[in-house]
């Protein structure tokens, strides 16, 4: 396999945009991308687009606008994880030698309101088991009775994510929040309030990627390296755990991250002490905190703590969601993964300005992005 | 003469893992193993999700009581379920877990405790346009 660089990022604001078309939002990330990598669109070989709710063939709608070139455009779905899903795709076609240079966008339309797994009659429903919050918060409670957590501490992720934020002019939320306010929120399933949901979000993003060897005619001021990955889906692992629905899946899924994030750190040849900044799914307040355990940040149980002491914010020695996260950038689905590329470009390019995590310093990064079904974790080296 | 042949109107289990019995009473949760590694499960499969095999699998009952293995108190009402209620997943005496609500207590943190024991009853909780009708399956305390 080849050696793969990411050579530009890009943005839409995130936000919701009414009047903004699928590719009013995809056009302007992918022409942001573009000129941050210097890489011209008829050099792009192939796209990959992450995209959730957008209907049938909207990847080559969207990419189209640059230029009909004939290439493949692949449209690719894994929930809340498709754009990072894309990247892996995309990166896999470029290290194997097929294509030399690729683009990955993601992008999203979302409705107003709280995400729902299933709506209908179906068990899930009529049970109001389908608010999405509600796993999260099943295993919030037995977090807080196990290692003695309080609901203050998952409120401080909140925090702390509209503090990075408003320092993100992409981000939905540019304003800062008060514990107090998190906490007085309006609850949606205890110990989860409102503000420690993510919120529905309009927004795209795009990255484009090179083989290394051939990265040296974009004159590319700077780069930084795919150094390592892991993706897939749960394993059975517990007790009455399967596929009825309404049957039980009680477990945080982070021994499934556990998992996957050693496969990646093998391959990046480095350990989790070795991250300089990482991003994670935090589609609800606890995602941080299971998530900086699961990939191995901090030891079991000391998640909740690490955040309570700031230790996961910009100024920190392990800091998470630099951007906001999906708390306060915003969630579009399908562009989730490919923001959280982005991100991670800026910081370790050093160009994350208010956000800069060690002085510019950050030599590895490391995202996770989850979707219905699967992980993805992504490992880069500066 | 051809008539319209109306169907009448049924009482259905909402999840195939709750079979109907005679009476309310009689309703019970039902599991399958696998004969081929032992695991037990919540309703029906054709495949094993630990080994993969075809099974064979084997009907059983599953308890009709457990104890609690967590909880959260959701405060967003639903169009079927009045806030706040409890969400729960119970571990089943004897194996299989399920997601369920608890009812029968004020929904508050206070008044649960992981390990607590429950018990099972069923009861009509929806309709379909057909004016079918549909029995789920709740807890309560024991
Ligand atoms: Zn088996």
């Amino acid at each position: 396999m080849r050696e793969v660089v990411v050579l530009g990022a890009g943005l839409h604001r995130f936000g919701r945009f009414p009047d903004k078309s699928l590719q009013d939002l995809g056009r302007e990330a992918i022409k942001n991308a573009l000129e941050d990598s210097g890489v011209p669109f008829p050099d792009i070989e192939v796209a990959y687009v992450g995209r959730v709710l957008a209907g049938m063939g909207a990847g080559l709608n969207v990419v189209s606008e640059m230029g009909q070139t004939g290439i493949p455009v692949i449209n690719i779905e894994m929930a809340c994880g498709s754009s990072t899903s894309a990247f892996r795709e995309a990166y896999l076609s470029v290290a194997s030698g097929i294509y030399d240079t690729a683009l990955v966008v993601g992008f999203e339309k979302m409705q107003r309101g709280m995400l729902q797994i299933s709506e209908g009659t179906s068990f899930q429903s009529v049970m109001g088991l389908a608010v999405m919050p509600a796993s999260y918060a099943l295993q919030a409670q037995r977090y807080m009775a196990d290692y003695g957590a309080t609901p203050e501490m998952f409120a401080q992720v909140s925090v702390k994510s509209h503090k990075a934020g408003a320092l993100n002019p992409y981000a939905q939320y540019q304003k800062e929040t008060t514990l107090e306010e998190v906490m007085a929120s309006r609850m949606i399933a205890d110990p989860i309030t409102l503000l420690q949901c993510s919120p529905t979000t309009d927004g795209a993003s795009a990255v484009v990627i090179c083989a290394a060897e051939k990265s040296a005619k974009y004159a590319a001021k700077r780069q930084m390296t795919v150094a390592g990955w892991a993706t897939g889906s749960g394993r059975y692992e517990r007790k009455g755990e399967g596929n009825a629905e309404g049957e039980a899946d009680a477990e945080t899924g982070s021994s499934e991250v556990e998992r996957l994030s050693k496969q990646a750190y093998e391959r990046a040849g480095i350990g989790p002490e070795d991250v300089d900044v990482t991003q994670v799914h935090d589609a609800f307040s606890p995602g941080e905190i299971f998530m900086a355990e699961g990939l191995g940040l901090v030891p079991k149980g000391e998640g909740a703590r690490a955040v309570w002491e700031g230790r996961t914010e910009i100024s920190g020695d392990i800091p998470i969601n630099t951007d906001g996260g999906l708390l306060s950038r915003g969630h579009p689905i399908g562009a989730t993964g490919a923001a959280m590329v982005t991100e991670i470009f800026r910081q370790l390019t050093g160009e994350a300005g208010p956000r800069q995590v060690k002085g510019g310093k950050a030599r590895v990064g490391l995202i996770h992005n989850a979707g219905i079904g699967g992980v993805n974790i992504l490992v880069f080296k500066r | 003469m051809a008539e319209a042949t109306a169907v009448a109107p049924e009482l259905r289990p909402l999840v195939p893992h709750l079979t109907l019995g005679a009476t309310r009473e009689e309703d019970y949760l039902n599991g399958s193993v696998c004969k081929n590694c032992g695991t037990k499960y919540v309703g029906p499969r054709l495949f094993c999700g630990k080994c993969s095999s075809a099974g064979p699998f084997e009907t059983v009952k599953l308890a009709s009581t457990g104890e609690l293995h967590v909880f959260t108190i959701i405060h967003q009402a639903t169009p079927y379920v009045e806030a706040p209620y409890i969400a729960a997943i119970v571990d089943l005496d004897g194996g299989g877990s399920v997601n369920t609500n608890i009812v029968g207590i004020e929904p508050k943190p206070e008044n649960l405790k992981f390990g607590m024991k429950l018990k099972m009853f069923t009861e009509k909780v929806s309709e379909d346009k057909e004016g079918n009708s549909y029995v789920a399956y709740r807890f309560t305390p024991a």
